[in-house]
């Protein structure tokens, strides 16, 4: 029986980025708000 | 390609005000983007810092109605999240870090020679100590150390100021250098910096 010597490296695996990141951007997202006026863009972060 | 459709749909639900729908595209992709910037810097603090950078680039373009490439998300985010490796890149050249080995660590050959927080606590401790002490000094002993030590003076100043020879000021430092030795002792008062 042939052996399966190409594995996924457990490395490859874990390359996922951590779990506070994944927070502080959907908490950003749900903070940020953009209101336009003409051609400009007004950013504002509501805590 | 029924994915990419998913893609398109979440991208209108988040710019309608879905908040879960980033979330969404974000699980779904995190994994492909990340690794692709991990790829590239070897590092994974540079690369949780990239990858946060590139949604929040996403987030602004999204939030700010910028976005026009309805179908083509993921391509999207990794133009993204390229150019942003491409400027980690350019500004470590611009500053170049240095890195030290096992062999040879900066910080042996640079030193911080100020004193740090604790040791300048314990020698503004000692230093009052000390003033309180010759307190306890004779009136003609403590005169002379207090020229000599705090007002920096020549014993032979000194000698003129007191109206004594220079032997005499010279003894007198020492018995009062001999004497705080002694009060130090019987006291067990520990000096230490």
């Amino acid at each position: 029986m042939a052996n399966l010597y190409a594995t996924n490296s457990s490395e490859t695996k874990k390359l996922k980025p951590k779990k506070e990141t994944i927070r502080f951007l959907l908490d950003y997202s749900r903070a940020l708000r953009v209101t336009k006026v003409k051609d400009k863009a007004f950013e504002t972060i509501i805590n | 390609m029924d994915n990419t459709l998913q893609d398109a749909t979440l991208v209108s639900k988040y710019i309608q005000g879905d908040e879960q729908a980033l979330e969404q595209l974000i699980n779904r992709h995190s994994h492909r983007i990340y690794s692709f910037i991990y790829s590239k810097v070897y590092d994974r603090d540079v690369a949780e810092d990239i990858f946060q950078d590139t949604f929040i680039k996403v987030i602004r373009t999204l939030k700010a109605g910028s976005y026009n490439e309805e179908g083509k998300f993921l391509p999207w985010v990794m133009r993204i999240a390229h150019n942003l490796v491409i400027d980690h890149f350019r500004k470590n050249a611009r500053m170049p870090k240095f890195q030290g080995t096992d062999d040879f660590n900066i910080f042996t050959v640079l030193g911080d020679p100020s004193l740090n927080a604790e040791k300048q606590l314990i020698k503004d401790q000692v230093e009052n100590d000390v003033r309180e002490l010759i307190k306890e000094l004779p009136e003609d002993q403590r005169e002379v150390l207090i020229m000599r030590i705090y007002k920096d003076m020549s014993f032979k100043e000194i000698a003129a100021k007191t109206d004594v020879s220079i032997n005499t000021a010279l003894g007198r430092m020492r018995y009062a250098i001999i004497n705080l030795r002694k009060i130090i002792e019987k006291n067990k008062i520990i000096l230490t910096n």
